[in-house]
């Protein structure tokens, strides 16, 4: 471990940290051009958050631990995911939780955490956006792990930065029918493990549709600063960890000289992407809740046709 | 094929909000507002209106309007808002209602009264269901009048709790 | 003399003690005699297991002790790993079960506690068997010890018979299978001592037929769809000591039982063997898992969470087979290893979980989660244990669970093409179900946990809760202590489980190795438990403290009501349950699961139109027992009311049978000779 890591491994934490309230501004600020509005900017969720840590957190009558626990420790996971997924840099001291399958279970670490508060809560809507979100991971699992399998095949280790190195030796990899296939499942994994559209919108007001928000009905002030954090957090991780799967081009090995290009090519990619996305929600519509499985299964087919074609067309 | 429609229409329609009036001289509506700096989450009750108000407070966020734009936001939960727009006047039923999310939203809570009604009861004042005003029930912070007021004078209003 | 040896005499001598505690001594002190026997027995397993596993060996023939064949005993680093995991659960089981006994809540017959040594030592040995007939006359003993055991509580409720009667009838048709297969074995090998075994050359043939029926005798103890049925009603009725025991140290005998005879005895065989052993994990996992989802009976949901486990250890022992068959023994012994490291997990998670189980129901009254909740704040500690157990068996990167997992899936993600087409179909589908199960295990606990012990209590017996005693605390407390240990530092057991894959496999040792961090033989994943579990504590920690530093003078946090909407105090019962929390899951596999609907609608006696009851009832029943087992019986139902009709009592008819019986056989002989 030494000292040009550790840097740029906290400057990977800095860019998330300070970087995921503005993505979440982008995407709102493309959204409202597409929709005719002017939009309140891409600073406006980081003034949101500015003044929701400085109200007063409430802690509700018959709620415990789970429900304290869980903002410190939702921030905690999306902290070590931004250290240790690879983003600037593949030589992070995290590597040896940089494992496809340990980011897979930070992810689901964090939305337990959320959910359990949510049941710790004691209300109807509580359980239901915990049912609803323990229903989508559970059915969001094997695509992910078949996806993280086609991945890793041809690489022989599921670790990160060797995926991330052996694309960048080898860029043509990205354009076989197994990564482009492997890709189109992982998109449709993020927008479901981030609760965007068709899956969930995160900006609907009906409880009876909600599944992400449902579990924050009750967090106020700090706390849900620190909720809402850490969901943009866990997106811009996402969308870096597609960018980094998939376009790993400006990743810096150990060097600081590279940094800089790293950090600029980072913010490009996500940028693109964020832009994408909520470009395409802008002609979507939320899909009802029992129609979300079939999409699910529609992703798990192109993870298995992923893997079919990374053995035989390898 | 609708998405191709739906994309010609976006770039047909361009932009529908209207340029942004003047800032409302006078500052801040009310000295609570000082915490809030360009943020405001906005919880909105209907405490017994007709839903004019409502219409008005649609269009306000609509993209004509566009109140977001001065960093207001409507939220689900009053847990999460800093301010809430009660409409209508307080009927009986919506009395205790009322007081419950009031006292749900955390300090510093800012009341907003939309509305005659939420003022005076306005054309409901004598009827057997009505209880009282807003401020018989709350203590409000900023007042919008008419019926229905104008989605600029709502504007106006959350502009004067944003500073923006 | 060998440690081994005195720590299993050790062990016998406690059992007599034991036996004789539970005769003699008086009521009061009659658990505490036989658990702290009991307790003895299991630490000296332990010391037996670890002895083992750290390359002592020893063996022994006792020929007098039965008829015939005689006894023999040999304990090798395999025999050593189960002998490990059953001795450390016996011990932390009935330290638990000294404390659930007292206060006339638990099992205190003469019967039964006398049964209860007798078990413990029969577990210890079985995996020590060097001979069939060994094997067979210990596993018997565990059977009939482990049906009196399970039947403790039988004049309580009558579901605890009827559990009874399904495991003594599965756990003989087990038998009777395991029978046929060693004995068909043995007769061909001329002897019945697993050395002879090892050696013997069997035909192909008849080697699958050995392998199906031992497959059958010991998958059904492991709880292998479709012979799982016994599996959630013994284990959700017996007492909770005895549960943990039976779920976290006698279904792994199955798993040594197909070890010992497909790997060792048999050699490997053939790859169709390992296919259907994977095929029938596979099942036995996402069926498992499903029902545990949906259940909402917490014994009856922690047992098919053993089904579900035993399913992926059965699923990486396929895998490993299907490598060992094709030529790859390094990726076979890491196979076997993440089977084996996720047998001693299970054990952990799955004693913890039963134990705490079975404080709430002698804390409660009842089992049913729809009922409970709120015990978050009566039974504090009850709580954290079982969410520490939860964190185990819902494989999340903090638990013990999810190192074995990791393991089974690094080994089936970089299987060698070599195998060829199967493989490459098999492996993305064994991915693929262990991802599900893993999703769906996750949902299971999350619902366990929440509903059952967090938010207010939804019911009377809920609302008087109180703590466990110390004496059941601190045996869940060394449960959930060995699962940190397990969760944090699994490298530690890496020597271990390279000699024990090796017996099996006869790979070069070491496949798991490495100190803080897990390094892999031939594979250049690692990872670090240790690491990540350190980096998500202080990232938390650190940003709560840091939050509170910062807005310290701004902010105060204080105490609210809950967001009702305005309307009133939502009462208790307008919380989630656990069978609406599942609904969801259930409606996407309604296919699988075959809800079924009872309404029952009672009019007034006036008018057919005037409803005066209804009742609605509904319930996930096991679609393999009605799909498999209910024509099986009815069947041999109407064969037995052919009995009558055969033997009606009358004088003539009998004559008649035999005068016939006696032509025929009369004519047989003449003609064949």
């Amino acid at each position: 471990m030494n000292r040009t890591a550790l840097i740029a491994t906290a400057a990977q934490v800095v860019v998330v940290v300070v970087g995921a309230p503005l993505l979440v501004g982008l995407m709102r600020q493309v959204r409202a051009r597409l929709e005719g509005r002017a939009g309140s900017g891409i600073g406006q969720p980081w003034r949101d958050l500015r003044k929701l840590l400085r109200r007063a957190p409430a802690t509700p009558t018959g709620t415990g631990w789970a429900f304290r626990l869980a903002p410190p420790l939702l921030l905690g996971t999306s902290l070590v995911l931004a250290a240790a997924v690879p983003l600037l840099t593949t030589a992070s001291p995290l590597d040896h939780a940089a494992d496809l399958f340990a980011v897979v279970g930070l992810l689901a670490l964090g939305t337990v955490t959320l959910a359990l508060a949510a049941l710790d809560t004691g209300t109807a809507f509580g359980g239901m956006g915990a049912s609803r979100e323990m229903t989508i991971l559970a059915l969001v699992e094997p695509t992910i792990l078949v996806a993280v399998f086609a991945l890793s095949a041809r690489v022989g280790s599921t670790n990160l930065a060797e995926i991330v190195a052996t694309t960048l030796h080898d860029p043509l990899r990205v354009a076989s029918p197994a990564s482009l296939l492997a890709a189109a499942a992982l998109v449709i994994v993020v927008i479901a493990e981030t609760g965007r559209l068709p899956v969930d919108n995160p900006a609907t007001h009906l409880e009876l549709t909600m599944i992400h928000e449902a579990m924050v009905l009750e967090y106020a002030g700090t706390d849900l600063a620190l909720i809402e954090w850490a969901s943009s957090m866990r997106l811009t991780i996402l969308l870096g960890l597609l960018t980094s799967l998939f376009l790993p081009w400006g990743i810096a090995d150990a060097s600081l000289a590279a940094l800089p290009l790293a950090l600029a090519a980072l913010v490009a990619k996500a940028a693109v992407l964020g832009i994408g996305l909520a470009t395409v929600e802008v002609f979507i519509a939320k899909l009802r809740l029992f129609r979300v499985p079939e999409l699910l299964a529609g992703s798990f087919v192109l993870a298995v046709l992923a893997v079919a074609s990374s053995f035989f067309l390898a | 094929m609708a998405v191709f429609k739906l994309w010609r229409k976006i770039r047909q329609t361009g932009r529908t909000a209207e340029p942004a009036p003047p800032r409302p001289d006078g500052g801040l509506s009310c000295p609570k507002a000082a915490a809030l700096r360009g943020s405001v989450q906005v919880r909105h009750v209907d405490a017994g209106s007709c839903n004019g108000c409502e219409i008005e407070i649609g269009s306000a966020f609509g993209p004509v309007y566009d109140a977001e734009r001065y960093g207001a936001r409507l939220v689900a939960s009053p847990r999460h808002a800093d301010a809430l727009l009660v409409t209508g006047p307080v009927t009986r039923n919506m009395a205790v209602p009322l007081r419950r999310t009031f006292e749900a939203v955390s300090e510093p809570r800012i009341v907003v009264a939309v509305g005659d009604c939420a003022l005076s009861a306005g054309e409901f004042a004598e009827g057997y269901g009505v209880q009282g005003t807003v401020a018989e029930v709350v203590p409000v912070d900023v007042r919008v009048p008419g019926c229905p007021p104008e989605p600029a004078a709502i504007v106006a209003a959350l502009r004067g709790l944003t500073g923006r | 003399m060998n440690v081994i040896a005195s720590a299993l005499a050790a062990g016998c001598v406690l059992a007599a003690v034991g036996v004789v505690a539970a005769i003699c001594a008086p009521a009061r002190a009659r658990a505490g005699l036989v658990g702290t026997a009991t307790a003895g027995i299991g630490v000296a397993g332990l010391v037996t297991g670890v002895a083992a596993l750290s390359g002592q060996v020893w063996q022994a023939r006792l020929p007098g002790l039965l008829p015939l064949a005689g006894v023999q005993i040999a304990l090798d680093p395999l025999g050593g790993w189960f002998v490990a995991v059953t001795g450390g659960v016996l011990a932390a089981a009935a330290l638990y079960g000294i404390g659930y006994a007292g206060g006339g809540h638990g099992p205190s017959g003469r019967g039964v506690q006398a049964a209860l040594p007798v078990f413990a030592v029969a577990l210890l040995l079985v995996p020590a068997a060097a001979s069939a007939s060994t094997l067979l006359v210990l596993w018997e003993l565990m059977a009939l010890t482990s049906l009196l055991l399970v039947l403790a509580e039988h004049r309580a409720r009558p579901a605890v018979a009827e559990a009874g009667w399904w495991y003594g009838a599965l756990t003989h048709v087990g038998f009777v299978a395991i029978l046929l297969g060693l004995v068909l074995y043995a007769a061909h090998a001329g002897g019945d001592s697993f050395a002879e075994l090892r050696a013997a050359d069997l035909s192909p043939a008849l080697q699958g037929v050995v392998f199906v029926l031992v497959l059958g005798g010991f998958g059904s103890k492991a709880g292998l769809v479709p012979l799982h049925v016994w599996l959630p009603r013994a284990h959700a009725e017996a007492p909770s000591p005895v549960s943990a025991m039976l779920s976290a140290a006698m279904v792994n005998l199955g798993v040594y039982g197909v070890i010992r005879v497909g790997f060792d005895l048999l050699g490997g065989g053939a790859r169709w063997w390992w296919m259907l052993v994977l095929a029938l994990g596979a099942v036995s996992a996402l069926y498992g898992i499903l029902q545990a989802a949906v259940a909402a009976d917490l014994k009856r949901l922690l047992a098919y969470s053993t089904v579900e486990n035993m399913g992926l250890v059965f699923l990486g022992l396929g895998a490993a087979g299907i490598f060992q068959t094709s030529g790859a023994p390094t990726l076979a012994a890491l196979a076997l290893a993440a089977a084996l490291l996720h047998v001693i997990n299970h054990a952990g998670f799955k004693a913890l979980l039963f134990t705490a189980a079975g404080s709430v129901l002698r804390a409660t009254g009842t089992r049913d989660l729809d009922a409970l909740g709120g015990l978050r704040s009566r039974m504090p500690a009850t709580t954290v244990l079982f969410a520490a157990g939860a964190l185990g068996a819902a494989a999340l990167p903090l638990g013990n669970g999810f190192v074995s997992e990791w393991l089974l899936l690094q080994s089936l993600v970089h299987a060698v093409p070599a195998g060829g087409v199967v493989t490459a179909v098999a492996m993305p589908l064994a991915v693929a179900v262990v991802a599900l199960t893993a999703g769906l295990a996750v949902a299971t606990f999350v619902k366990a946990l929440g509903v059952g012990f967090f938010a207010r209590p939804r019911s009377d017996p809920a609302q008087t809760a109180t703590e466990s005693p110390l004496v059941m605390l601190a045996a869940m407390g060394l449960l959930a202590a060995g699962c940190i240990g397990l969760a944090l530092a699994p490298a530690a057991l890496g020597p271990a489980l390279s000699r024990a894959a090796a017996t099996a496999t006869r790979a070069p040792v070491d496949v798991v190795g490495g100190g803080v961090s897990l390094r892999l033989a031939g594979i250049a994943s690692t990872l670090s438990p240790l690491l990540i579990t350190v980096a998500v504590v202080v990232a938390a920690a650190g940003t709560a403290a840091l939050v509170q530093l910062a807005t310290r003078r701004v902010t105060r946090r204080r105490a609210v009501a809950l967001w009702d909407c305005g309307a009133g105090p939502p009462t208790a019962r307008m919380q989630y349950t656990a069978t609406s929390f599942a609904e969801p899951l259930q409606r996407v596999f309604d296919d699988v699961l075959a809800p079924e609907t009872d309404v029952d609608v009672t009019p007034h006696a006036e008018s057919a139109y005037l409803v005066a009851r209804v009742a609605y009832q509904t319930r996930v029943p096991d679609r393999v027992e009605h799909a498999l087992y209910a024509p099986v019986i009815a069947a041999a139902r109407r064969l037995g009311r052919l009995g009558p009709v055969v033997a009606n009592g009358s004088v003539h008819r009998y004559l008649a049978y035999g005068f016939f019986g006696v032509t025929g056989l009369l004519l047989v002989l003449a003609v064949t000779r």
